[in-house]
């Protein structure tokens, strides 16, 4: 599964990113890569981007990114 | 760079959001702006410290980084400045690398790209104040496993730890850098080999030593814009061999391959392995509190409420409402005091000043003029408080977080929603702060459709007509109309940049896709003493301003508008009607007849191209040159009286001051704004469109509101 079809509050970990994802080497170099585990907190409003926490911080990502990130619960 | 007489110098570099401005208005004294928005440092800023023997040296501040390869142009700026200085451009003699003590392993990330330069660093962990569960961190251990000087404990915020920065700045300058030669991070043999005929490419062609070199050649296998750095670099006029761009490209393609087949993801490598080592390092000191992914922090529990779907949006509509509110009624008190005290000083002078030319130039032109401007300052302070807070409270990340939806459909970012609110306080540093959009397509809209965001310049003209013309009757009993209408400016301005987003979007045409990877920050009460600064600055940037050109319009337009006179010893009303400035204002007057304005808002549109409040000024230099000279002139009681000596009506209604109000949301009047423009586009072209557009825009939209009005009969 992907971290687009992650429930809101859930944790998972982060298995792989697929494909020639551009953005996967800046979420890497902030520490969200395979092995680390996250929780999705939210959607925004109006169907927006996704909120996860990892590693002691909080930040957000579109949910057309949210589906390159694969994850296991 | 400018040096002191040792030359020394130290960077301050650190991730978006750690204090590291916090840190260099602490140790310079200097009024930076503070904030908790991600990226708020946008340039590099230079400051004087000072250590504890007195001795004196220079501090730069870069913007914000993850890492030392860019992503958007603020990024870039740090990693443009870095490579210099391993090629042998007057390098720092420290880095301080500012680290976020609450989020270790990330911060920590760049630090350890850091120690690869070969420049002493000396980590500033700061945030120590949030540091829960009383975190225990043996500093000088972590020091030696991470290769850094030393590891200071400190809290900008809470005002401690900056005399102990200094000292280990100062003790890392006297002992230089230890040599440690080798990469930290041992790397597979397999890896070693496939990286070794780029490693030798670069110390060929570089001085790097071999762990600098490791580590570039690591980086250039993850990410493509490294090489863009080295092709920058020749461009600057460094050397190398003639085939090297050539040899780099191929050497690197060929190692990539290498890695592919082995099975190896090539994107994330360096990150990979840089935080397999570090978290390995971090849980040695039991420093990986094991991190509690359930728990709630208590900006999270806030956020159910600020950032739910529903009551998020609807709370941050309420929270515009009440700012563009408060503006119009909470200030009109001082507003009343200052313009008391500017008719009390023009009384006085009346009285202690023989009649006479220069008492008149004096009255009439700068008390008038000047006067009329400074009583609009409560209302920009306030404006700039509430926006201060916003930013500063980590607020503004979440709008930008609950608005990327609807930015990206309109064709702008979540990140265009800071830019284009700071928009409302001034146009200039909203541009600058486009740059933290990483995408150019996204940021060059933002830019182009900023200005119609209305500025605090704007607001002495929308007050004065409303508070003129707009009767201060209440709707529904809570909702005063004055301040309604205020409100309907601000939208009307705001509306049209997102409407104009959408079509230049289909327009402008660039290649790259845009992400949205923001962090949000947790919430703190804004630093008061840097919110109170910052506000206090922008009022004696809007005092300064009024008194080097309002001032100086006042007093050629005085002199424009007092000669010449038929009987220079006293000015009578018709005088101004033969003046140099009435002909220059009946000259455009056909130009702007049709949108209901005289010859005398023709001359304050013209003086309001040197700045948008100028217009009032020029009004209130006007009035008072036409009035007899007994003391300053209440301005809007004068526009309100003025009589169409053809019609014997009032010259100005309601509906031409809302034709005015409208032309002063659309009009490009504000040169430095286009100044701006020009430099972070690089083009000429970019700001003639927005000038002709938004000109355009003006005329039209005044013309349809006043002549439409006028077929409704509201003339």
């Amino acid at each position: 599964m992907t971290l687009y079809d992650l429930e809101d509050g859930k944790i998972a970990t982060i298995q792989s990113f697929s494909g020639e994802m551009e953005l996967q080497s800046r979420l890497v170099e902030m520490g969200i890569m395979p092995g680390i585990q996250i929780r999705r907190i939210k959607t925004a409003p109006m169907n927006g981007p996704i909120e996860i926490k990892v590693r002691d911080y909080y930040v957000s990502l579109r949910q057309e990114d949210a589906h390159n990130i694969i994850i296991s619960e | 760079m400018k040096k002191n007489i040792d030359q020394k110098w130290v960077a301050l570099v650190g991730n978006p959001n750690c204090g590291k401005t916090a840190i260099f208005n602490l140790l310079t004294g200097l009024n930076q702006k503070v904030s908790n928005y991600p990226g708020v440092t946008v340039e590099k800023k230079i400051g004087k410290a000072q250590f504890a023997n007195g001795d004196q040296f220079d501090l730069l501040d870069l913007p914000g980084t993850y890492s030392l390869t860019p992503e958007s142009m603020d990024e870039r700026i740090v990693t443009e400045q870095v490579l210099n200085w391993t090629h042998g451009e007057n390098p720092p003699s420290v880095i301080v690398s500012v680290v976020d003590a609450t989020n270790l392993s990330r911060n920590l990330y760049l630090s350890t790209q850091l120690t690869d330069l070969g420049i002493p660093v000396v980590v500033a962990l700061n945030m120590m104040d949030l540091v829960k569960n009383n975190l225990e961190i043996d500093t000088k251990k972590l020091a030696q496993d991470l290769g850094v000087k030393a590891i200071i404990p400190m809290s900008a915020i809470e005002r401690w730890g900056q005399d102990e920065l200094l000292d280990a700045i100062h003790e890392s300058i006297k002992t230089g850098n230890f040599v440690n030669g080798k990469f930290p991070i041992s790397l597979k043999n397999d890896y070693v080999n496939i990286l070794q005929p780029l490693k030798e490419l670069l110390l060929t062609n570089f001085s790097y030593d071999d762990r600098f070199a490791t580590a570039q050649a690591l980086r250039l296998i993850t990410r493509n814009s490294t090489i863009d750095i080295y092709e920058l670099l020749l461009e600057n006029g460094f050397s190398v061999d003639e085939s090297f761009m050539s040899d780099l490209k191929e050497i690197r393609q060929k190692a990539v391959d290498d890695f592919e087949e082995m099975g190896v993801k090539h994107r994330i490598l360096e990150a990979t392995l840089r935080y397999e080592w570090l978290d390995g390092v971090l849980s040695d000191a039991k420093l990986i509190v094991d991190t509690n992914l359930s728990e709630e922090s208590f900006s999270e529990k806030v956020d159910k409420v600020l950032t739910h779907s529903w009551s998020g949006p609807f709370i941050f509509i309420l929270i515009l409402y009440f700012i563009f509110q408060s503006i119009f009624t909470w200030v009109s008190v001082p507003m009343d005091w200052i313009d008391s005290g500017v008719g009390w000083i023009g009384l006085q002078v009346l009285h202690i000043m023989p009649p006479g030319m220069l008492r008149d130039l004096i009255v009439e032109g700068i008390i008038a003029g000047v006067g009329a401007i400074l009583v609009f300052l409560p209302q920009i302070l306030m404006l700039m408080f509430f926006m201060t807070v916003l930013e500063d409270s980590g607020y503004m990340a979440r709008v930008a977080f609950m608005m990327d939806r609807f930015m990206t459909k309109i064709g702008l970012h979540g990140r265009s929603v800071l830019p284009l609110m700071s928009g409302y306080a001034c146009a200039i540093p909203g541009i600058m702060s486009t740059r933290t959009i990483d995408s150019w397509k996204e940021r060059l809209i933002t830019i182009l459709v900023l200005p119609l965001m209305s500025c605090s310049a704007r607001l002495p003209v929308y007050t004065l007509m409303i508070g003129a013309f707009i009767p201060a009757t209440s709707l529904l009993g809570f909702i005063n109309l004055q301040g309604l209408t205020l409100v309907v400016m601000y939208f009307l301005g705001t509306a049209t940049a997102f409407i104009l987003a959408k079509i230049f979007s289909i327009f402008i045409k660039t290649k790259g896709k845009s992400s949205f990877v923001m962090e949000l920050p947790p919430y703190r009460t804004p630093l008061w003493r840097s919110v109170f600064r910052i506000v206090f600055n922008r009022g004696r940037v809007f005092i300064v301003h009024a008194g080097k050109i309002i001032m100086s319009i006042s007093i050629i337009l005085w002199f424009l508008a007092s000669f010449p006179s038929n009987d220079e010893a006293s000015f009578n009303n018709n005088s101004i009607q033969q003046s140099y400035a009435g002909k220059i204002g009946h000259a455009i007057e056909p130009i702007i007849e049709p949108l209901g304005f005289d010859w005398k808002l023709g001359i304050g549109l013209i003086t309001s191209f040197a700045a948008r409040e100028v217009l009032v000024s020029t009004m209130a230099t006007i009035y008072n040159v036409e009035s007899d000279g007994d003391g300053v002139v209440e301005l809007k009681d004068a526009m309100r009286n003025d009589i169409n000596p053809e019609t014997g009506k009032p010259l100005y209604t309601p509906l031409v001051a809302l034709s005015l109000i409208v032309f002063f949301v659309y009009a490009a009047q504000c040169m430095a704004t286009f100044a701006i423009v020009r430099n972070e586009t690089n083009s000429w072209k970019w700001p003639l469109l927005m000038i002709v557009y938004m000109n355009t825009l003006a005329y039209g939209a005044s013309l349809l509101v006043y002549q439409g009005g006028k077929i409704l009969g509201f003339g």
